[in-house]
């Protein structure tokens, strides 16, 4: 098969910009279900996306990004997530990443009341995320 | 008649007011420039979480979700969203109005002021002022409508409120605003947009199931459509003071060329006055 078969449309939309739109083969990210990955004629699925890497394979590249909470609508062959957060690498301060990760583990230690335990929790995530993604592109 | 002092000392005070309001026109020009792209860079998440939301409800339309149903509390959260600064014409009364000509009863509203003048306004006329994130209009950002949805989504849970409006001015282009009051929750969507979702896509699927889907997609969407009208207010701000300077500074225009013609009559008058004073005192010396 050639290689322009198999490819299907991405867009990743933020409220601040078009992040990211362009054809790719594979696309792998996370959600709250657990991680899943896509390709060409997937089953039309709308799902809610959890903090993760962003993977998309391209044709003869491989590109990363940070995602953090939204949701993704795809469909046979064009996927479109829409993500409040989402970063490059290049894009992500990863001393304050490694600040707000001491930050959280703190509080996550400390054991306040329940909804700062949720919050402390999900900055965690982010923060593992941001530095993970970052350490994968080197 | 004035006499002439008076009538330069006129002409240079409105002469210096044009210069302000001609400055404040092309200020808020740039600015405006500036929130129209940023709007149209915004457009798209709107549509897509919009046309999203259409086709959960188009699938799990008779799901009985809080965030669907009625709730029993008459109070209704209004966000207002106006401006900080006035000189916008009637930019800022326009969304007042929208509050006060609409059959809300006053008791029953509780309001979110965005913008110092809404909430002035609106104070003024005994409504119950909840609460004011009058900065945010400064630089309005995704953080801040996620904060307000947080707000007020917990409160609608607690029952405290039932109901939850958005009154802002929509940016259509540069010349046209439209105030609009928006209902957000219980999540009233149009009837047609739902028929097409159902005849485009039958086949999708939803994980987690609908109702937590919906769950977690609803406060998304609140926040983006707060959000949202943050940006196209703030456009739209800026396009009601860039009229509302451009028509004052063409009536500064008209009042300046018409106190220079009553200007250059009185001086010709004094002339001829003094002309003939001399000519009747040399005859008389004659």
């Amino acid at each position: 098969m050639a290689d322009t078969d198999n490819l299907f449309d991405v867009t990743i939309i933020t409220p601040e910009r078009e992040f990211y739109s362009g054809k790719v083969k594979m696309l792998e990210f996370n959600t709250t279900e657990g991680e899943i990955g896509i390709y060409k004629n997937h089953i039309p699925l709308t799902t809610v996306i959890a903090p993760g890497i962003v993977t998309l394979t391209e044709a003869d590249d491989v590109k990363c990004a940070a995602v953090h909470a939204g949701f993704a609508e795809i469909l046979g062959d064009a996927v479109t997530i829409l993500a409040e957060i989402a970063e490059w690498p290049p894009e992500i301060d990863v001393d304050r990443a490694k600040r707000a990760e001491d930050r959280a583990r703190g509080r996550i230690d400390g054991k306040d009341d329940s909804l700062d335990m949720l919050r402390a929790e999900i900055a965690l995530k982010k923060s593992l995320v941001r530095q993970d993604v970052v350490a994968r592109s080197k | 008649m004035a006499s002439m002092r008076d009538i330069k000392r006129r002409r240079t005070s409105i002469s210096s007011t044009q210069q302000i309001t001609k400055a404040m026109k092309l200020v808020s020009t740039v600015k405006l420039q500036k929130a129209k792209t940023h709007a149209e860079e915004t457009t798209p998440y709107f549509n897509h979480t919009y046309s999203t939301v259409c086709s959960i409800l188009a699938k799990a339309g008779t799901v009985n979700h809080p965030y669907l149903q009625k709730s029993e509390s008459q109070k209704k959260a209004v966000i207002t969203i106006t401006s900080n600064r006035g000189l916008a014409g009637g930019y800022n009364s326009n969304v007042v109005k929208l509050i006060t000509g609409s059959d809300f009863a006053k008791e029953d509203v509780l309001i979110y002021a965005i913008g110092k003048k809404g909430e002035e306004a609106l104070a003024h006329r005994d409504y119950e002022i909840a609460a004011e994130y009058n900065d945010v209009m400064e630089a309005p950002a995704y953080m801040d409508a996620q904060a307000i949805c947080t707000e007020l989504l917990k409160m609608y849970s607690a029952g405290e409120i039932g109901e939850i409006y958005l009154a802002y001015t929509h940016f259509k282009n540069t010349v046209v605003h439209v105030p609009t009051l928006l209902k957000l929750l219980p999540v009233e969507v149009d009837e047609a947009d739902i028929e097409e979702q159902k005849s485009s896509n039958l086949m999708m699927n939803f994980e987690p199931n609908e109702e937590e889907a919906l769950s977690l997609i609803i406060p998304k969407y609140i926040s983006s459509m707060i959000y949202g009208a943050l940006i196209e207010a703030v456009a739209s701000e800026n396009g009601a003071r860039m009229q509302a300077m451009d028509s004052a500074t063409s009536n500064a225009e008209d009042m300046i060329s018409d106190l220079t013609l009553k200007y250059n009559r009185a001086r010709q008058g004094s002339i001829t006055q003094e002309l003939t004073e001399i000519i009747a005192g040399a005859e008389a010396l004659a």
